[in-house]
């Protein structure tokens, strides 16, 4: 398809685990990515979920170049991004800007707002000229909904909810194509986090923005995203768009994974279908032989630990599942 | 060593057919230089054995102070309970003295905190946590409290809870650390437990597993459980009643069908009403306007006046609202809440 803006193929990243303190010997790799393939349309929002260190924030790192991926590619416009260098590096990623967790910690506490957004402008001097570039700064507050007379303010200043806004006109300063959020509401209270997803959809229709979504709370990707991939252990294990994934989950991870998320209704108290996983992640430094999540399932066989199963279409699954035993099993209950 | 145990059945007041745990119009506030904030503004509760208590709001709306202030650990100073009762079994807790309050604490209500990883101390082993306990409460020798200890770790179901004994909490992953601390605050049999976020660090599967375990330890223990949290989706599946807590007041008390099916005050509609749900993929979300208050700053009148779409002027100039009983067992803090019942 034409409109795809990102493509990653084989994307790796592994970790090396080194003894010694002289002579470094390697011992072994955390294989935080282990060859993840997903594909961005213009205008779409994909969400990523699954547990803590199933590598979500390093893949959202890999994509936006903060860390060299061990092998694979990202192809962001036809270019190769991980073999680019110097400037035209540089030009490519003006295209795809990151919204990081903890509105907190990742801005800088003494600089002013002013200087924040418009830091992007210093490195990338091409985008607005200097004289240009306060009022530009003016507009990307007035478009996330801030008050374009408080650029002279620090962060401190601001609310969590108004700090995340600040974090996404910062993002939208080099005008990308694709942004990278990587948890941007679980910082946030539920009042404010509904006001931020409501921006960054807003924003998505305005600009035409192709968003990558990381998250832990289901709930907050089904609503924003138009597909989902469900990540364990590094790889990708089930994806499809947004009903295929929550109504009619095939793999066994996803249907854990959603019949675990409580639903704010009492009346569905024990109704529900639970599946409740034993144990917990194992570490991706030695991670399982064959299908990773056979140590937690209750469909493994031997076929699990013999033959890691791919992420395709299957007879019992209509949307790319990667469980030799894909079966849908409706786990959500009456909505 | 003193045997606690035999005093505690002794303390002052004790009236076993008075209610478990009732909290009265409890005032918490704290001065710091930059002004008093207000925490907690009269706050009312009451817990019956086995019962689960939600208290539900944002960060900063008081519920973790009520806690502390029903436990005895406020940080004092800043922190000070200006006026207000906490009465376990007919007594005061407030007026004890602390010799004898530090009975009650973990021998009658016991508690357990978010951040399982700073709770525990990180340079003693969980075995040595867990049995100091028993030695320091119960005047157990060294291999009798390691027994129990193990038993304890046993019925949190860690697995291969006898070679784990020796570990430090460090060695242990985030659900297991909260298996931990959940053995120490069974350790002396609480007839109370206070479990303040308990699940929010850890993911959505291992939250099934521990709420699971509490759901089956207060089963067979009887406890009282207050559970403290912001998430909705949590309450919706363990909780008995709700106390939806903003700017340091008990805005809405219900039974969580109640609550769920028709909120009575805009606030807690409005929260509702805020959640992305699983089960509905709806339009966009409805969004409660502007901020939480400050504390130091809390608006006159009903506290949640300037977000709130059925503000009148009454709402800005009267006395805050008194809780209005709603139907029996039931009350909220809103001139309006009629009209917010009637609402879809």
């Amino acid at each position: 398809m034409s409109d795809v803006v990102l493509e990653t193929r084989g994307l790796v990243k592994h970790f090396p685990i080194t003894q010694g303190i002289v002579f470094k010997t390697r011992v072994g790799a955390v294989r935080a990515v282990d060859g993840v393939d997903i594909q961005l349309r213009r205008g779409e929002t994909l969400g990523v979920v699954g547990e803590s260190g199933c590598g979500k924030s390093t893949l959202a790192k890999l994509l936006v170049g903060l860390e060299k991926p061990t092998a694979g590619s990202i192809v962001v416009r036809g270019q190769d991004m991980p073999k680019l260098r110097g400037g035209q590096l540089r030009r490519a990623r003006r295209n795809i800007q990151m919204v990081l967790q903890d509105p907190y910690t990742s801005l800088n506490p003494r600089m002013t707002v002013g200087d924040i957004i418009g830091e992007p402008f210093e490195i990338h001097p091409e985008v607005t000229p200097r004289k240009g570039r306060a009022r530009a700064v003016q507009e990307l507050l007035d478009t996330v909904g801030l008050n374009p007379d408080h650029i002279n303010r620090y962060p401190h200043q601001f609310s969590g909810g108004q700090r995340q806004r600040i974090g996404i006109a910062r993002a939208l300063a080099l005008k990308p194509e694709i942004i990278v959020c990587d948890e941007p509401v679980s910082a946030l209270d539920v009042s404010i986090q509904a006001q931020v997803i409501n921006l960054l959809e807003g924003l998505q229709n305005e600009f035409g923005l192709s968003y990558i979504f990381i998250a832990h709370d289901l709930s907050v990707v089904r609503h924003i995203s138009d597909r989902v991939a469900v990540m364990y252990l590094g790889k990708i294990v089930e994806t499809g768009n947004d009903t295929e994934i929550y109504e009619r989950p095939t793999h066994p991870y996803t249907q854990a994974l959603l019949s675990a998320v409580p639903v704010p209704d009492p009346k569905l108290r024990g109704r529900r279908d639970q599946i409740v996983l034993e144990g917990d992640v194992p570490s991706p430094a030695d991670p399982p032989s064959g299908c990773r999540f056979r140590t937690r399932c209750w469909k493994a066989e031997t076929i699990c630990a013999e033959q890691e199963p791919p992420l395709e279409i299957r007879p019992r699954s209509a949307h790319p599942s990667a469980c030799h035993f894909a079966e849908v099993r409706e786990v959500l209950g009456t909505a | 060593m003193t045997d606690i145990q035999a005093d505690i059945d002794v303390l002052p007041g004790l009236d076993p057919h008075a209610p478990l745990l009732e909290v009265t119009d409890l005032h918490v506030e704290f001065r710091t230089q930059y002004g008093v904030a207000h925490a907690v503004n009269g706050a009312n509760f009451r817990l019956g054995p086995q019962e689960t208590l939600a208290i539900l709001g944002e960060s900063g709306c008081g519920k973790s102070v009520t806690a502390q202030a029903i436990m005895g650990i406020l940080d004092t100073p800043p922190g000070f309970v200006t006026k207000g009762e906490v009465r376990y079994r007919g007594i005061d807790l407030l007026t004890l003295p602390e010799n004898q309050r530090r009975k009650v604490r973990a021998n009658r209500i016991a508690m357990i905190f978010q951040d399982a990883l700073s709770a525990l101390n990180p340079v003693y082993t969980v075995g040595f946590q867990l049995s100091e306990l028993f030695r320091v409460h119960r005047g157990m020798s060294r291999q009798d409290s390691k027994r129990r200890a193990i038993d304890l770790l046993e019925q949190v179901r860690i697995p291969a809870a006898r070679s784990r004994i020796g570990d430090y909490p460090h060695q242990f992953s985030g659900g297991m650390r909260q298996r931990v601390m959940i053995a120490m605050a069974l350790a002396l049999d609480p007839e109370i437990l206070i479990a303040d976020e308990p699940t929010t660090a850890l993911d959505v599967t291992v939250q099934a597993q521990i709420m699971g375990l509490l759901a089956d330890l207060q089963q067979q223990r009887h406890m009282g459980l207050i559970l403290i949290t912001h998430d909705m989706g949590v309450v919706a599946d363990v909780a008995d009643r709700i106390s939806v807590m903003y700017a340091g007041k008990v805005v809405e008390e219900a039974p969580v069908y109640d609550i769920y099916a028709r909120p009575a005050h805009p606030y807690t509609k409005a929260l509702l009403e805020s959640i992305p749900r699983l089960d509905m993929k709806g339009q966009e979300l409805s969004v409660i306007r502007g901020l939480p208050p400050a504390l130091t700053n809390i608006p006159a009148g009903c506290a949640f006046n300037p977000r709130c779409r059925y503000a009148q002027d009454v709402c800005r100039h009267d006395p805050p609202p008194p809780p209005y009983a709603v139907a029996p067992s039931r009350t909220a803090r809103c001139h309006f809440f009629r009209e917010v019942l009637a609402d879809e």
